[in-house]
């Protein structure tokens, strides 16, 4: 077992001007699954491979332990790739499927056996180990695979999206299976996703990685409730947070027609470059339906209600007498805004509905660098 | 072969298709599952290993080979397949990518991705199953290691690199190889040196599993050692890497050196594109290093003379005989002249020398190889055994004796109606057979360089 270190660490690919990693910061915990997420050419992969040592490291450090293991060889450096697509053999047993890399590495034939045993024992694969792998379910046979890197027991495992090509069935399955079985076993675990679910519901931490620029590392829970900037506000959760720059009025910012009081901390953060503009952001559950005209509420005009069964939500958009004075951009489109509300009392298209940010649920952000202002959001939504 | 998208209502679920025109290919049952496809629609060809559900489909007189996947997947490798055929790289054809599919009970169905079958390609475990000359198995990884190397030099990054995932065709003694799962590959303009590690590490990992596989299904001799095989892999390919991209100094001779390195490199299979020449230092010596090759030096060659679209080594042989021609015949008229007249007098007859019933077994340069081999067998007891007399002989005694591509393609294939096995089909090795010579239509870009 074994902590892992990047030390400001680059990789500059030839050819290229921005390093594809930028001076990543990153202290990992003896035992830890951290994820590495963020949207594709963001960099995960390379930091991956950084560390795994199949990509040179053009400044910084990377250490495993307290060894640098900057410019160890991969084969030494004590670490697992898990391939991100594996095949399993049909004419081979389970045992030899799963240890086959030992094989290769030429370990002898009671030791291998020893692993295989005691890794199937872990992936409860016991009693199938002398069979082929046609007996097995989806979700043995991926325990199969797992069971390739167990085998080699390494300090770190690395796990690059291996779950990308199963169905959404089986990975929901598999993502439990992983995380369930990295806790059994206490290995280091680095996991590259792009998806921020898997992410908030497999790591015991998650670093966002945008263009190869650290954003914020932390626990699914910090990066919910107080994502860094507003990268991250909009990156995790979904449905994703509403997100919008307004302008600053005294003590409140103007959304829509109304005026929303911005707390303390965050109007203290403004400065004169945010130039009395401020990026307020209210995630779908965040907000209460009111009376009408209620102090510090706003209407929706409802476009689209969605019904999930347990939740719905409503799609619409802040209606606006002054250009200018609200601007809402996020992931479902241009001002749009989504709502969670209550499914038994859903309206209908082209209703208005009032809503109100609820106390403390506001995430504000500097308009000017897009960091958060305000305190962490306290939520009791189960990631 | 236009882009569109077909949409199909069916029970007020949208069946979605991207890729080719063709509405018949809303003609096949999408609505189950396919390990469940009636019998009828399918062709019982060899498979590799795969994770995923895969058939092949009998299709208007083709083979398409339908994979079940999730449908970014899909896209994704359609996408990818079809990048790397506009570089030209040797990969299987992309056709469509069918999503919104759904059971009777409106169940979600995986998305599928079409591919044309590539013709004449085994995969490797039908390679098995006959008598095996004792070096296919090293001619199966150098072919490989070839396919790993161009891959990369296009900046392509595999990701699962195996002999399951790539397809081989005869090419004249050798073998080529296709890349067929592009899943998790990767397009750069340049790949660093652990791009391509990792791809060899992973050839060598795979190729082992696969050997160990085909030993314990008691396909291969136990003899064998796959350790060798997976070390074999990464000997070729780091061999063929440094004569395509090393550096070489000279202080004197430079344009001879030059000139050998040049021709070094069309004997390997490539052209040089571009060429980095660089003076050291102390200006006395001079570095060279090819910059952009291009795979398919003597496939050009024979392209351009005759109008023969055949892989890198048949081209080879061909050419050999070509020059042979030349030198005999009329040593001092124009190549292209000569060309023509030895496809309509050597070649064009040879290959038509075989009945319509063994057409199926190999493609013609492939014929044509096989014949001026048995010519030379021929020749140990009799000289001057003419093409004519060879041709006959071979169809008389070699070719119905090969029971390998008759078990893999021909049984199977020969399952078809024959009025649909005449049906042209869309793949330049069955066209050959049709139209001699075949002539490479419009201007297809052989664009090799890296972006
Ligand atoms: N060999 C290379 N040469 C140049 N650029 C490269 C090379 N390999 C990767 N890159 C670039 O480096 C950046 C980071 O790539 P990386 O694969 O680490 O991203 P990623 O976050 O894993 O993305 P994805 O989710 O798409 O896999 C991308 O812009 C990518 O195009
Ligand atoms: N176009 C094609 N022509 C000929 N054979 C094909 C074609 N497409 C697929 N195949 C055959 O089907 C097999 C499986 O296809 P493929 O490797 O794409 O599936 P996969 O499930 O993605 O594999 P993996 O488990 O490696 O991810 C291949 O090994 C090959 O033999
Ligand atoms: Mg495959
Ligand atoms: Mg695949």
């Amino acid at each position: 077992m074994a902590t892992v270190t990047y030390d400001k660490a680059s990789r500059i690919y030839p050819g290229t001007e921005r390093p594809a990693v930028d001076a990543l910061e990153l202290d990992i915990a003896d035992g830890e699954f951290l994820v590495l997420v963020g949207p594709s050419g963001c960099g995960k992969s390379t930091s991956l491979r950084m560390l795994a040592g199949l990509e040179d490291i053009d400044a910084g450090s990377i250490w495993v332990g307290d060894r640098d293991v900057t410019h160890v060889q991969p084969k030494d450096r004590d670490i697992a790739m898990v391939f991100q697509s594996y095949a399993l053999y049909p004419h081979m047993t389970v045992a030899d499927n799963m240890g086959f890399a030992l094989k290769i590495a030429k370990v002898d034939k009671s030791e291998i056996r020893e692993r295989v045993e005691a890794a199937a024992k872990i992936l409860d694969l016991t009693e199938y180990l002398d069979r082929k792998p046609k007996a097995l379910s989806g979700g043995q046979r991926q325990r199969v695979a797992m069971g390739r890197a167990i085998v080699r027991q390494p300090q770190v495992f690395l796990m690059d999206e291996p779950l990308s090509n199963l169905d959404a069935k089986l990975r929901v399955q598999t993502r439990t299976q992983i995380a369930a079985l990295q806790r059994r076993l206490g290995t280091t675990t680095v996991y590259v996703t792009h998806d921020q679910v898997e992410a908030l519901t497999m790591g015991d931490r998650i670093a966002v990685l945008k263009d190869g620029l650290l954003q914020q590392v932390g626990s699914p829970r910090d990066m919910y409730d107080a994502p860094a900037n507003v990268f991250v506000a909009g990156f995790i959760g979904s449905p994703a947070m509403n997100i919008g720059t307004y302008s600053v009025n005294g003590d409140f910012a103007q959304i829509g027609n109304s005026q929303v009081a911005l707390s303390r901390q965050a109007l203290a953060g403004l400065k004169a470059e945010d130039n009395n503009r401020v990026v307020v952001g209210f995630r779908p559950e965040s907000l209460d339906r009111v009376a009408p005209n209620s102090d510090g509420a706003f209407p929706i005009q409802v476009d689209v209600v969605e019904e999930l069964g347990s939740d719905a939500y409503v799609y619409g958009s802040i209606p606006t007498d002054a250009p200018g004075a609200g601007e809402i951009h996020f992931d479902a489109g241009d001002s749009e805004v989504i709502v969670r509300i209550d499914p038994r009392d859903v309206p209908k298209k082209g209703d208005s509905v009032w809503v109100k940010i609820r106390e403390g649920e506001q995430h504000v952000f500097s308009s000017a660098s897009g960091d958060r202002l305000s305190a962490a959001v306290q939520t009791d939504k189960a990631l | 072969m236009g882009d569109s998208q077909g949409y199909a209502y069916d029970g007020g679920m949208a069946l979605k298709i991207t890729g080719v025109v063709d509405p018949a290919l809303l003609d096949l049952p999408w609505s189950v599952p396919l390990e469940t496809w009636p019998q009828d629609t399918l062709a019982a060809l060899p498979r590799g290993i795969s994770r995923h559900v895969v058939r092949f489909v009998r299709f208007h007189g083709r083979v398409l080979a339908v994979k079940e996947t999730v449908s970014p997947m899909a896209h994704r490798e359609f996408d990818m397949l079809r990048e790397l055929g506009r570089m030209g790289a040797p990969c299987v054809v992309p056709f469509a990518v069918v999503d919104g599919r759904q059971d009777a009970d409106g169940e979600e169905l995986a998305a599928a991705l079409v591919t044309e079958h590539l013709q004449f390609s085994l995969p490797y475990r039908a390679l098995f199953s006959q008598a095996l000359r004792d070096d296919t198995l090293d001619r199966l990884i150098d072919a490989l290691a070839v396919l790993l190397v161009r891959l990369h030099l296009l900046g392509f990054y595999w990701g699962d690199v195996s002999l399951s995932n790539a397809l081989f065709r005869r090419d004249a003694e050798a073998f080529s190889a296709y890349l067929v799962d592009a899943e998790t590959g990767d397009l750069h303009h340049a790949l660093t040196e652990g791009q391509r590690r990792y791809d060899i590490d992973l050839a060598r990992t795979n190729i082992i599993g696969e050997m160990f596989d085909l030993q314990a299904a008691e396909e291969l001799d136990n003899a064998v050692d796959p350790l060798e095989l997976g070390d074999r892999i990464e000997e070729r390919y780091r061999e063929l890497w440094s004569a395509l991209t090393g550096k070489e100094t000279f202080s004197e001779n430079v344009r001879y050196h030059l000139a050998e390195r040049v021709k070094a490199l069309n004997e390997l299979g490539f052209d040089v594109a571009e060429l980095d020449m660089t003076q050291t230092s102390d200006g006395k010596e001079l570095s060279i290093r090819p910059k952009v090759v291009d795979a398919g030096h003597h496939s050009r060659r024979l392209l351009r003379l005759t109008g023969l679209d055949v892989q890198e080594n048949q081209a080879r042989r061909l050419l050999n005989d070509l020059d042979e021609f030349r030198a005999v015949f009329s040593p001092d008229e124009d190549e292209v002249l000569v060309a023509h007249e030895w496809l309509a007098r050597v070649f064009e007859p040879t290959v038509r020398a075989v009945p319509r019933e063994f057409r199926r077994k190999l493609e013609p340069a492939q014929v044509f190889h096989e014949v001026l081999d048995h010519r030379w067998f021929l020749a140990e007891k009799r000289p001057d055994v003419t093409m004519p007399e060879a041709a006959a002989s071979y169809v008389k005694n070699v070719l119905p004796e090969r029971p390998d591509e008759e078990a893999v393609l021909g049984q199977i294939i020969g399952t078809v109606p024959s009025d649909e096995s005449e049906a042209p089909t869309e793949t330049r090795a069955i066209r050959a057979w049709q139209s001699l010579p075949r002539t490479r239509t419009g201007t297809q870009a052989r664009d090799n360089h890296p972006r």
